[in-house]
């Protein structure tokens, strides 16, 4: 297993991913902006929008992605720092609001006038310059990752353990945001956002930018875990994944590369929650919901667990999915097929439809002439399924 | 026509006057003489005719007092006969209860002044104290002690001294010692006696009740009165510490119901089963349709409803179970995160199977009388469906435990739980103690599902609400131990209880989660940890 075999193969993967992601990035805003309204290429702003949103999936996913299939910590409450990142964005644009509210209060946002409260709360301040509501996307989610992880990988909270103390405490904080007194808006959320960096967010052009900037950040996401997974701490992540006992012994600091992993993955997430919210519209605790985290471990076991561009692709397909047969007649029918979805995936395609078609692909390969360690390349493929 | 009419009243109404006269020396009592004092149009006659109505005891006292109350009291000053004109029309002889056609003509209401409305209701509250119905007399007492009115106390005493019913008789005490504490010429020593009853008491009114004494009271009465609020505070404290407790185990109750049948599926199996809430659904459901069926059936059943839905719920549940195990779970030991993912996946199909099939919406579950109703104990109440659920989880919980220890069933499960290779060697069918297992803790689920819908609401959303908790109560009690999870759901709810006063629901709920997230990080295994080798596995 060279460096330079290992480079190279990864190379022509991320390459072809980048080279899509970037390309829709581009082509979508443009023929959005350019093209004639009605022309057959033009693509409407409402799509644009929705595609945007499940780009910020795609990066979700792809964070969920980094610690469960390289690291095999199942985080049921991932979804929790999806939307403390689009907190920390919507109170940014509250505060942009400013004096355009329905009570028309330069500093309180509408839902404090209506509490009768008489000054904005100590952690609110702060939140009306950008750079500031931008370092808490990536600070506040990460901090709750790093102490949340401390303290459980330090005490060896493993397997479904973590998993479900995970989920209570995505529990824990919807119900805190539903409560008014939280200073979050309560069961209403955030929302009613007018200009993010003075442009208007509902504008064409801002939603333009927003969802290439979307796709900048999934491929900046994407670049920044395949170059974790291909070092050496990659590596040691896997061996903690498939025996993280015998990675101890062996003297890995496991507690260490978990909690830097984690952490970075909540930040991941805590940006794509940043991102989704101005195109979006709305953050509400109901994001906090433990059956959204649930549902987006599924996007990655759908597209492939252990596969960053199986993660992304899950992650849209599923959606797409979703918004196709949600709004149409078999509405009533979507949460069998969701839930059909997850056990098929489950018993029969546990690799998911990017670990499936590697293996499928190596074995092509392996009884063509020119396969060269084919299998040891793909030492980061689909996770061991006895873990 | 309409003169003939008269004259044939007025022949009929001489008669009767006749009659009358001729039978009063028969009939005329005290009563009689009293009632009569009405139709002499003073006040100071009515008072008078007020009280004695009030204390003569007839069962026509509480009717003539009401209607004067009302102006519906009309009297005859030429013959002195009074009547009454019934809330439905109908005229009665005040004095008789005779019906009577027509009022005489000269007949007018009988006149009040403020004064006297007062003295009217004092009567009224007074005739209630004298009321056949123990109840009645019961609930005049109590407002009597709220409103120490002095002009009663005649009645109270005399009440008191007839009474011989032992909880209305204790009311009568507390209500003339409430008056005697207002009343400005009582002595010391009788204000002072007044308030050992009213202390004796001890309830939120007995409290109301002292704290509005004012300090206008001899200093020796005044202390005693402190003395008693702060004896009844401290008192009423460790009421409310009891109630809490109660509130604790009822909840701590449901929540070991819920959790039980996890306990064996997660905690013998360690089989994580997301869709153990749809269970629970599953069995509210199946006594919903009991009692559709019986309802529309044999109406005369109602009461053993719950009764006959168990044994179905636990059917329902556990056939359901064996079929998810067969399916879907044997095919997924060992990976224990794919399993938490298709059994979620399986949650979301049956709670839209249910959906569909019963609709979104709440569904109807009653009570058997058995379970409704109340009743005081000390100064807290304690329903009887919350008795009975906490009664029925003990035993559900006895009886799990015994299966376990003393069947051959028990005996396998165990073995397979703790060696699967060894159990096999030796002849135990593990595939089929498998799915036996987890048809016993889906059929659990089951029987919870059908104490559940007595208190929740029946909707495809009930199994989500109890999920986490489900979970949080194993992970704490600690896996694999039937009594960890008793301890850990009755330690769980007590302290939410008790949390909830101090911060609120919501953030008592938040604490108790994050105090969780903290004790597993001390003790990662829960509170009863299996050890040994077991804990690697």
């Amino acid at each position: 297993m060279t460096p330079h075999i290992l480079t190279r193969s990864l190379d022509r993967a991320a390459t072809a991913f980048v080279l899509i992601v970037a390309a829709i990035g581009v082509l979508i805003p443009l023929s959005n902006l350019l093209l004639p309204q009605g022309s057959m290429f033009q693509v409407p702003t409402y799509l644009v929008a929705l595609w945007g949103k499940y780009v910020c999936y795609a990066i979700l996913a792809l964070s969920i992605d980094l610690i469960w299939g390289y690291c095999g910590i199942l985080s049921l409450g991932h979804g929790a720092f999806f939307a403390l990142g689009g907190y920390a964005m919507g109170m940014y644009l509250m505060r942009q609001i400013g004096s355009r509210g329905v009570y028309g209060n330069p500093i309180l946002p509408d839902f404090m006038v209506f509490l009768n409260w008489s000054k904005l709360p100590w952690y609110w301040y702060g939140f009306d310059k950008f750079w500031f509501a931008a370092l808490m996307v990536l600070l506040v989610p990460g901090l709750l990752a790093f102490c949340f992880g401390w303290l459980a990988f330090r005490s060896r909270v493993t397997g479904v353990y973590l998993s479900i103390i995970t989920q209570a405490m995505t529990y824990a904080l919807l119900l805190a945001f539903f409560r008014n007194d939280f200073g979050f808006g309560g069961n209403n959320g955030l929302t009613d956002f007018k200009d993010i960096l003075g442009f208007n967010v509902q504008a064409e052009g801002t939603r333009a930018a927003l969802f290439l900037l979307s796709c900048l950040a999934l491929i900046i996401a994407f670049l920044i875990s395949r170059a974790i997974v291909a070092s050496k701490l990659g590596k040691v992540l896997i061996a903690v994944r498939d025996a993280e006992s015998r990675t101890r012994f062996l003297g890995y600091r496991v507690e260490s590369y978990k909690l830097f992993v984690f952490t970075l993955s909540a930040c991941m997430a805590g940006v794509a929650g940043a991102l989704y919210v101005p195109q979006v519209g709305i953050i509400n605790p109901s994001e906090f919901a433990p059956a959204n985290s649930i549902e987006a471990v599924i996007w990655v076991a759908v597209g492939g667990r252990g596969t960053l561009v199986g993660a992304a692709l899950g992650a849209v397909v599923v959606n797409y999915a979703k918004t196709f047969f949600t709004s149409g007649p078999l509405a009533p029918y979507w949460l069998f097929m969701l839930g059909a979805l997850f056990i098929l995936v489950t018993l029969l395609l546990p690799k998911g439809i990017v670990g499936t078609f590697n293996s499928w692909w190596e074995k092509a390969r392996h009884s063509s002439p020119d396969a060269d360690s084919a299998a040891r390349e793909d030492g980061i493929g689909a996770p061991n399924a006895a873990e | 026509m309409f003169a003939n009419c008269i004259d044939r009243f007025r022949a009929l109404f001489l008669s009767i006057l006749l009659l009358s006269c001729l039978t009063v020396p028969a009939l005329a009592g005290p009563f009689e003489d009293s009632v009569a004092k009405f139709a002499n149009d003073e006040f100071s006659d009515t008072e008078a005719a007020i009280g004695e109505v009030a204390a003569s005891g007839n069962a026509l006292a509480s009717p003539i007092i009401s209607a004067l109350q009302d102006g519906r009291l009309s009297a005859d000053p030429d013959s002195k006969k009074v009547f009454i004109t019934r809330t439905d029309g109908k005229i009665v002889d005040a004095a008789t209860g005779a019906a009577v056609d027509k009022l005489p003509d000269n007949a007018a209401a009988v006149r009040l002044n403020n004064r006297l409305r007062r003295t009217v209701e004092a009567a009224l509250g007074g005739l209630t104290l004298l009321s056949p119905d123990p109840a009645k007399r019961l609930a005049a007492a109590q407002s009597v002690f709220k409103s120490h009115e002095e002009n009663v106390l005649p009645t109270v005493e005399s009440a008191l001294a007839k009474e011989s019913v032992k909880s209305v008789k204790q009311a009568f005490a507390e209500a003339r010692a409430a008056i005697i504490l207002f009343k400005s010429d009582a002595s010391d020593s009788d204000k002072l006696d007044a308030v050992a009853v009213v202390k004796a008491r001890g309830d939120q009114e007995a409290l109301a009740l002292l704290t509005a004494l004012g300090a206008d009271q001899p200093p020796l009465v005044a202390n005693a009165a402190a003395s008693a609020v702060s004896s009844i505070q401290s008192n009423l404290a460790m009421w409310s510490m009891v109630q809490n407790a109660w509130y604790g185990v009822s909840l701590g109750s449901v929540l070991l119901l819920a959790a039980i049948g996890l306990a064996i599926t997660f905690g013998v199996m360690g089989v994580i089963n997301m869709a153990h809430g749809e269970m629970v659904m599953l069995g509210a459901y199946t006594t919903f349709v009991v009692q559709e069926v019986i309802r529309s059936r044999y109406p005369a059943l109602f009461d053993y409803s719950l009764l006959i839905a168990v044994p179905l719920a636990f059917l329902v549940a556990g056939l359901i179970g064996v079929l998810i195990e067969r399916t879907i779970i044997r095919f997924l030991y060992g990976r224990p995160l794919e399993t938490l993912l298709a059994t979620w996946g399986l949650s979301l199909v049956l709670q839209q199977a249910v959906r569909t099939a019963f609709g979104p919406t709440n569904r109807e579950v009653g009570n058997p009388s058995w379970m409704s109703g109340a009743f005081e104990l000390g100064q807290i109440t304690i329903t009887y469906n919350r008795l009975w659920i906490l009664c029925f989880t003990l035993a559900v919980f006895a009886i799990l435990l015994a299966m376990l220890r003393y069947t051959a069933l028990g005996l396998e499960m165990r073995a397979v739980t703790q060696n699967r290779r060894m159990a096999a060697s030796m002849g135990i069918a593990t595939s089929r103690v498998d799915a036996l297992t987890f048809g016993l803790g889906s059929g659990i689920a089951g029987i919870a599902g059908v104490a559940l819908s007595q208190i929740d609401n029946v909707s495809p959303n009930l199994g989500q609400s109890y999920i986490i908790d489900s979970f949080m109560v194993v992970v704490f009690g600690g896996v694999g131990n039937l009594w960890g999870t008793l301890v850990g759901a009755f330690t769980l709810g007590i302290a939410n209880k008790f949390l909830e006063p101090v911060a609120g629901a919501v953030l008592g709920k938040i604490a108790i989660l994050v105090l969780i997230i903290l004790f597993i990080q001390k003790r990662p295994r829960g509170l009863f940890a299996l050890k040994g080798r077991a804990v690697e596995a």
